[in-house]
């Protein structure tokens, strides 16, 4: 009887990495942070536990990623930075933090020690924990962030199909649509938007779409003028399948690749834009903890020396998160010019 | 030549008309006119007036007429010079705006001042020669410089220079008329947010002059490298950065409304925030204006430069 050699099949991580599996966890992440974000008010008791699949999937997820980019040393840097704060905000209901929003004892300075309790990063004004908000401070920026540069995807690259492959009235109809958006300086656009429709995290995703989807929108009319010339676009035509057909399952997959670095950058941007928004008063509202709210809130109060941590942490903070956007898109434009 | 520049400024035109159209159509409403109400008139007059006198007075401002008539009334009178009037500071919209935008000004005026330099300098620094250690140091100080938002590194400055070192004013209202002293930390901030980008940009530029046959050809020649540099490879690797840095001006409009609120500088875009805040319609419409206007202007300078420096364009 022949000893039959056990086939080792590819192993677990490779049969992870691959597009379904990563997009589940994805998913898997992504839907409960939404989900604790924007409806954890409506959630009632059941929140407390929404979060807790997020959290092997955020690490399952950086695994998969360091391994894909191992080639590239600033992506899996610029991935490290993302994925930290990911991990923060999934698991900041778990971690061992005061409450973010409770005041306790004012102006006490870092690693200080008051009553039983040990202030790491110490208080605000108002005698809020400041290591809990600043934790607890990437949630918002990160949900609202990721969903308003989704949704300007989702409409900028719809847009930028039909204007590419349609060609014509419509595309002379976007173009300058596009333009008339674009020669409004992007600030100004975020404060006459968020004026007219007030302050909120949904409006937000408004203003982020008006201000991203034409820049977007170009980038994808370019790729798809260049595609729609190729083999096997005319092969579609010649089998009479409809132009949507064509726009969704042969264009939109092949202008994935410098789509995706783009986005990386336009996440940055987006982080930007609402950590500053907030910091004017238009964007996310108090009391939830948030970067552009503490500096804010410190602006008035802490112009001094010895109470300089309240700006310098939400800065330090919030410029991590944005050089780990910027670095990704780095090596994995890097990554993609090697090929 | 001249057909390109018309057809730019048709095209500005048309931009123009419709960007004030929609301005316009979207502070329209029955809301916003309440609201002119009540700040001219006052709250108390507003609620005590008759459905008769409220119309009257709509009649008397021009509000009752057809949507187009408002707007051309509208168009007219900003064209004539009238912006309208803040409530909020108690003048008339054009000279307010006028002080604060030469404020501003002066702010972007050193900022170029300091930033194209320092960028070009830099960016020709690295892509001189692809790949060494000068050029990667030189991109990663770029990349890690824009990273920082402008609120961040404006903190950052604040907490090293004005709180930590005392060197510098905390704040830039220039209340005791104009200083040098509180303009350093705006301009810094808008400088180090900006110029990697400007600076990544040269270096693409003068990296692909200089893989060119035309340079290999001069440096084969035995020209004396420094020469080639500047003579041959600046000539044409400055083209893009100047349509870049004409460009900047309407990236400059946006980042100035964070700057100015921070270090309470009184320019345009803090002009513009607090009108929005406040809120001051007449103001966020004359300002949103300009701001659209000065980034259309740039956009032709940018486009009409490029074409002129650039003969293959001029010529074709």
């Amino acid at each position: 009887m022949a000893v039959t050699e056990i086939q080792s099949g590819p192993s677990l991580l490779d049969r992870l990495s691959r597009p379904k599996p990563v997009i589940a966890l994805a998913l898997l992440l992504w839907l409960p942070l939404t989900a604790y974000v924007m409806f954890g008010h409506r959630l009632g008791s059941g929140a407390q536990n929404v979060l807790l699949p997020a959290i092997p999937a955020t690490v399952l997820l950086y695994v998969l990623g360091v391994r894909a980019f191992r080639e590239s040393r600033v992506a899996v840097i610029g991935l490290t930075l993302v994925f930290f704060w990911l991990l923060m905000a999934v698991s900041a209901p778990y971690l061992p933090l005061m409450d973010p929003n409770k005041p306790i004892a004012p102006f006490t300075t870092p690693f200080t020690e008051r009553g039983d309790l040990f202030f790491w990063l110490g208080t605000d004004f108002k005698g809020r924990d400041m290591l809990s908000r600043m934790i607890w401070g990437c949630q918002r920026v990160l949900v609202w962030g990721v969903t308003a540069t989704m949704v300007a995807y989702v409409v900028g690259a719809m847009f930028g199909l039909i204007s590419g492959y349609l060609a014509g009235w419509w595309d002379e109809i976007i173009s300058f649509v596009a333009n008339v958006l674009l020669s409004f300086p992007v600030m100004v656009l975020f404060i006459v938007i968020l004026n007219y429709l007030g302050p909120s995290g949904f409006n937000i995703v408004v203003a982020v779409t008006f201000a991203s989807a034409p820049a977007i929108m170009r980038i994808v009319r370019g790729l798809a003028l260049d595609i729609k010339t190729r083999d096997y676009v005319y092969a579609a035509q010649t089998r009479g399948e409809h132009p949507l057909y064509i726009m969704i399952f042969e264009l939109l997959p092949n202008v994935r690749g410098p789509i995706i670095v783009d986005a990386c950058l336009r996440l940055g941007y987006t982080t930007v834009a609402i950590t500053t928004l907030t910091f004017l008063g238009l964007g996310l509202q108090p009391p939830d903890p948030d970067w552009g709210l503490m500096i804010r809130e410190s602006a008035r109060t802490a112009m001094l020396w010895k109470f300089s941590y309240m700006l310098l942490v939400p800065a330090l903070a919030v410029s991590s998160l944005i050089l780990g956007f910027n670095l990704l898109a780095d090596g994995l434009r890097e990554m993609s010019l090697r090929d | 030549m001249l057909k390109l520049i018309l057809r730019r400024l048709v095209q500005m035109v048309l931009i123009m008309a419709v960007s004030s159209l929609l301005l316009f159509a979207i502070f329209d409403t029955p809301e916003f006119k309440k609201r002119l109400a009540v700040q001219e008139l006052g709250g108390f007059a507003v609620s005590a007036l008759t459905e008769e006198s409220y119309k009257s007075w709509l009649a008397g401002r021009g509000l009752d007429v057809p949507f187009h008539q408002r707007y051309l009334n509208w168009v007219g009178n900003i064209l004539s010079g009238d912006f309208g009037f803040s409530y909020e500071k108690n003048r008339p919209v054009g000279p307010l705006l006028a002080d604060r935008l030469a404020n501003t000004g002066i702010l972007a005026f050193f900022v170029f001042a300091l930033m194209i330099p320092l960028s070009l300098i830099l960016g020709i620094l690295a892509g001189m020669k692809e790949g060494s250690l000068q050029d990667r140091s030189i991109s990663f100080i770029s990349v890690f410089t824009t990273s920082i938002p402008e609120i961040a590194s404006a903190i950052l400055l604040t907490v090293i220079f004005a709180l930590g070192l005392g060197w510098l004013p905390v704040k830039s209202a220039m209340i005791g008329g104009f200083s040098f002293r509180e303009l350093v930390l705006p301009v810094l901030t808008l400088v180090i947010y900006d110029f990697g980008y400007v600076a990544r940009m040269t270096r693409a530029s003068m990296a692909e002059v200089m893989t060119s046959q035309y340079i290999r050809t001069a440096i084969l020649k035995g020209l004396p490298y420094r020469r080639v540099v500047m003579r041959h490879a600046l000539r044409n690797a400055l083209i893009a950065p100047f349509t870049l840095i004409v460009l900047q001006l309407n990236w400059l409009l946006s980042g100035v409304v964070v700057v100015e609120v921070f270090f309470e500088y009184n320019g345009f875009g803090k002009l513009l925030l607090e009108a929005a805040l406040f809120p001051d319609v007449e103001v966020v419409q004359a300002c949103t204006l300009v701001a659209v206007a000065v980034a259309v202007l740039s956009q032709i300078i940018s486009d009409i430069g490029y074409t002129f420096l650039n003969p293959r364009i001029r010529f074709a």
